[in-house]
């Protein structure tokens, strides 16, 4: 008989991912935004121009709108490992939980405080104290965002724990190796910095659309020069985190990477595949379908990008599903067995302990510390091992796309710094139409990095230590179905309302200095 | 410094930060009891436009001590995280869609082509005040009544047959709504609504400048008071004369005490100073300026604001402390959620707490930045003048 209600799993797996995405709409504007606000009025306060509070207040606008929708929508998502993922609090909660409890102390505090001081303070503090404020919720904002990229971190490479088989559960034995992970580090460097580049594409697209409307040039021009510095100094960074983010993957997470680059059979001196179309249906085991209709690769690239060596060995889907003896990879068959044994073990460690056996509790614990990397695994023992293998066109399609855009922005920020510093930007329209429609490109990409990183790694909640199919609450399917759409609609009603008002603020431009902001 | 602290010792420091930050999030909660007196007290829009943004400039520190309290028992007890959130989801979830709906009401409100109108934001801030106070107070009550689940972490092992590998499991019915239907937790939850109201009231006093607002506050102020203090002696009285869930400290075996919740007052004397001294401010707070006849007091939000604090915070104390099970399962009483069995490991409660050494640098800066943007009473006046209102 099944014991695992799937459509338990897949709908909770499916509120998380459509609160997680609605919740990354609004993020990665706030990252970048909050940093452009405060360069702005930092030349306001340094210039003392009363031009430039003005380009700052519009923005501040632009941010609390979207400020407000991402605290929304994020309040969910905090409490959702609770209500619909319960067994994964428990049995990770003593790490996950932490970082969680930080992000609270230390970073939502400051934003929260001194946003009100940002939006009420103008007649009432200082200018420099209201610049330091401006500035602290930048911080804060960032820092929240480096607390929740750390547990997402820990969650793809769990490091600084140790299962402790009395009470069940994963415990925390090092702080530090959890907070700098290389793959948190980054983690943290490589979305903080891509939240930068949406949010310089956001006022500058934006910047564009005034330029193409012949209203409020200086305004425009000026936005467009601290975003496109901002923006072409965060993408730069953004490819290089990108880079020592794939080889982390390729590290730690090799299925992923194998999916990420469709590929099959592992090789040494591996190509990358820079464009392609993968084979329609091509399932793991059927090695009579090539994997590529068409493809255009760079010879050894693959490898030197995922261990900085063009002989390294790159191993494949079928090499982790099936072992390579040659590369000492444990077929997943294998992998199942020992993490079936893992568990037993556990179970007949608890039951020694309970009839006060040592001899055979040592036994059973030796048994389960020799097998726990496989732990797992053991809840797919009697199942087809195939099911541990992400979607292999969404990965691949998904990172591409994403990478390809990230240098369609690279170019985009030169373009457009240069027309700008030539004094020549208002009169290429077609480089500004491009500018404004790069905008959902902007969002399209950040929300495509997630689909890799996510997507990628199923079915592992905790990287090979727990899977979905384990980390769930035992409630009724039917409850999550229902709250999924509770949730779809009053998101959905939600951003537009929120870019109903955002649209209308920015075609009302710039407030003149000293109005009120609604008008 | 911490690691030199016994595991217990830890647990109890941990419970006492839980504590705090419930007491906090309750006082803070005025904000909530204000959203559901924005048409009683403001007649005119003016007047609503005055009320709704003197509560929109402190929204989001309910918020955010919500959120840090959900993060700092996670981390400390994620046992009870498992358990409640993973149980009494419907509970949970229409706690958390209110405080969802309640975070764009106020940016939205007033913008022009907000899609839903603003009389919609207004009734979703309504909402927010009358099913989070409600609510939170109903699961509040459950660690003092308790709820019907199972904990088996040995489930976990559970590789074929008919059960999933889920260590907890709720047996009610309702998945949690069913503790609103119970008298006790609803005493307590009406409690939490009027007190929020009072709270409200108090600090309307205390920062509006509008005569015709003031006078409609009086009046409320009597009409809510009345029922917080029914609703507030018939939980104290029922609870400290019911049967509570005690924990054997030898064996650890969970049992039913007769009295249990007063015994603990007795035992444990801090705490009912706390407690009297607390529920004192709370009345004081509200009787002096329904009292006065020439010149009122404006500042009865400070007496019964600190009271309320004190007198949650002892009532956290009495459901966690002196071998008490905080979560008590009426269904499997071995499966009752203790502080010592639901808590974080010994590595990680010492990590957190030496995060938890920032919370006075933190109460700092909020303290100043909220001195420096409320050094005058809020009036119509300003809403003409402020660059950004809600």
């Amino acid at each position: 008989m099944e014991h695992i209600d799937f459509s338990l799993v897949d709908w909770s797996r499916a509120q998380f991912a459509l609160t997680a995405m609605y919740h990354w709409i609004f993020v990665p504007l706030t990252l970048g935004l909050s940093f452009i606000v405060a360069f702005m009025e930092s030349l306001y306060v340094r210039t003392g121009n009363p031009e430039w509070k003005r380009i700052t207040k519009f923005w501040m606008t632009l941010f609390g709108i979207n400020f407000a929708i991402g605290v929304a929508t994020g309040l969910i998502m905090e409490f959702q490992f609770g209500t619909n993922w319960s067994n994964y609090s428990w049995f990770v909660g003593d790490i996950f939980g932490a970082p969680l409890a930080i992000e609270g102390i230390m970073a939502f505090f400051l934003e929260s405080t001194f946003i009100a001081v940002m939006f009420f303070g103008w007649n009432k503090v200082s200018k420099s104290f209201h610049l330091l404020s401006t500035w602290l919720v930048a911080i804060g904002s960032n820092l929240s965002a480096l607390w929740i990229l750390v547990a997402n971190a820990w969650m793809q490479y769990p490091a600084g724990m140790k299962f402790n088989p009395d009470t069940v559960r994963n415990e925390m034995v090092n702080f530090w190796e959890v907070l700098f992970s290389p793959v948190a580090i980054n983690k943290f460097l490589h979305t903080v910095s891509q939240g930068y580049v949406l949010a310089a594409i956001f006022v500058i697209g934006i910047s564009a659309w005034f330029l193409l409307k012949k209203r409020e040039q200086l305004f425009a021009k000026r936005s467009i020069l601290v975003a496109g510095i901002f923006g072409f100094l965060s993408i730069v960074f953004v490819i290089l985190t990108g880079d020592g983010s794939a080889r982390t993957v390729a590290k730690y997470q090799p299925m992923k990477f194998a999916a990420m680059e469709n590929l099959y059979t592992g090789q040494q001196n591996a190509p990358l595949a820079v464009i392609g179309i993968l084979q329609k249906d091509k399932k793991e085991g059927e090695h009579k379908k090539e994997d590529f209709v068409f493809k255009i690769e760079i010879p050894n690239m693959l490898s030197y990008m995922a261990f900085l060596d063009a002989n390294a060995y790159v191993p494949g889907i079928s090499d982790l599903v099936h072992g390579n003896a040659e590369h000492n990879l444990l077929s997943y068959k294998e992998r199942t067995e020992r993490g079936s044994i893992a568990i037993s073990s556990l179970a007949a460690y608890k039951e020694a302990e309970k009839a006060g056996n040592d001899s055979l509790s040592a036994a059973a614990l030796t048994r389960f510390e020799e097998n726990y990397p496989h732990f797992g695994y053991g809840y797919y023992a009697n199942r087809d091992v195939h099911e541990l293998v992400p979607s292999v066109p969404t990965s691949f399609y998904s990172f591409r796309i994403m990478v390809g855009l990230g240098f369609h922005f690279l170019a985009l920020f030169i373009v457009m710094l240069w027309l700008t510093l030539k004094n020549k930007i208002e009169t290429r329209r077609f480089i500004l139409y491009t500018a404004l429609w790069t905008i959902p490109l902007a969002y399209v990409a950040s929300m495509l990095g997630w689909v890799v990183a996510e997507v990628g790694r199923q079915p592992w909640v905790i990287q090979d230590i727990l899977p979905t199919i384990a980390a769930v609450s035992q409630i009724k399917s039917s409850s999550v179905q229902i709250t999924f759409w509770m949730f779809t609609v009053i998101f959905t009603g939600l951003l537009i309302a929120e870019i109903k008002i955002m649209t209308t603020q920015i075609k009302k431009g710039p407030a003149a200095e000293g109005s009120s902001t609604i008008r | 410094m911490f690691e030199t602290f016994s595991y217990i010792t830890l647990q109890e420091y941990w419970w006492i930060i839980i504590s705090l930050l419930g007491a906090i999030l309750v006082f803070l909660m005025f904000v909530q009891g204000g959203q559901t007196l924005i048409y009683t007290l403001g007649k005119t829009e003016d007047e609503r436009t005055v009320l709704v943004n003197l509560l929109g400039r402190k929204w989001e520190f309910t918020f955010t001590t919500l959120v840090t309290f959900g993060g700092a028992f996670f981390a400390s007890f994620p046992l009870f995280y498992s358990t409640s959130f993973g149980g009494a989801y419907w509970v949970w979830m229409l706690i958390l869609i209110a405080f969802v709906v309640q975070a764009v009401s106020y940016e939205y409100r007033s913008k022009p082509n907000n899609f839903f109108g603003h009389r919609t934001y207004e009734i979703m801030l309504f909402i927010n005040g009358l099913l989070g106070t409600v609510l939170i107070g109903t699961a509040v009550a459950t660690f003092f009544t308790g709820s019907d689940f199972v904990v088996n972490k040995m489930n976990l092992t559970i590789l074929t047959g008919d059960k999933m590998p889920i260590i907890s499991e709720w047996t009610g019915l309702a998945y949690g709504l069913e503790a609103a239907l119970s008298l006790q937790n609803l005493t307590l939850g009406l409690t939490v609504f009027f007190l929020a109201r009072v709270l409200a009231l108090l600090y309307f006093m205390n920062r509006v400048n509008n005569a015709a607002i003031m006078e409609r506050v009086k009046k409320q102020l009597i009409y809510n008071a009345i029922p917080f203090v029914v609703f507030f002696l018939t939980f104290t009285i029922w609870l400290l004369f019911s049967a509570g869930f005690a924990v054997n400290p030898q064996t650890k075996e969970v049992y039913m005490e007769p009295y249990k919740y007063l015994h603990n007052l007795i035992q444990m004397p801090v705490v009912a100073v706390l407690f009297l001294v607390g529920v004192a401010l709370v009345l004081l707070g509200i009787i002096r300026p329904i009292t006065c006849f020439v010149k009122c007091s404006t500042k009865g939000i400070w007496g019964a604001g600190i009271g309320t604090i004190l007198t949650v915070f002892s009532l956290f104390l009495l459901a966690g402390f002196n071998n008490t099970a905080y979560y008590p399962s009426t269904f499997d009483l071995q499966s009752s959620l203790t502080i010592e069995n639901s808590s974080s490991s010994r590595y990680t409660l010492v990590a957190m707490s030496y995060v938890s050494l920032l919370v006075p640098f933190v109460l700092a800066y909020i303290i100043y930045a909220w001195r420096s943007i409320d050094n005058k009473k809020i009036d119509i006046e300003e809403m003409k003048t402020e660059t950004h209102i809600y």
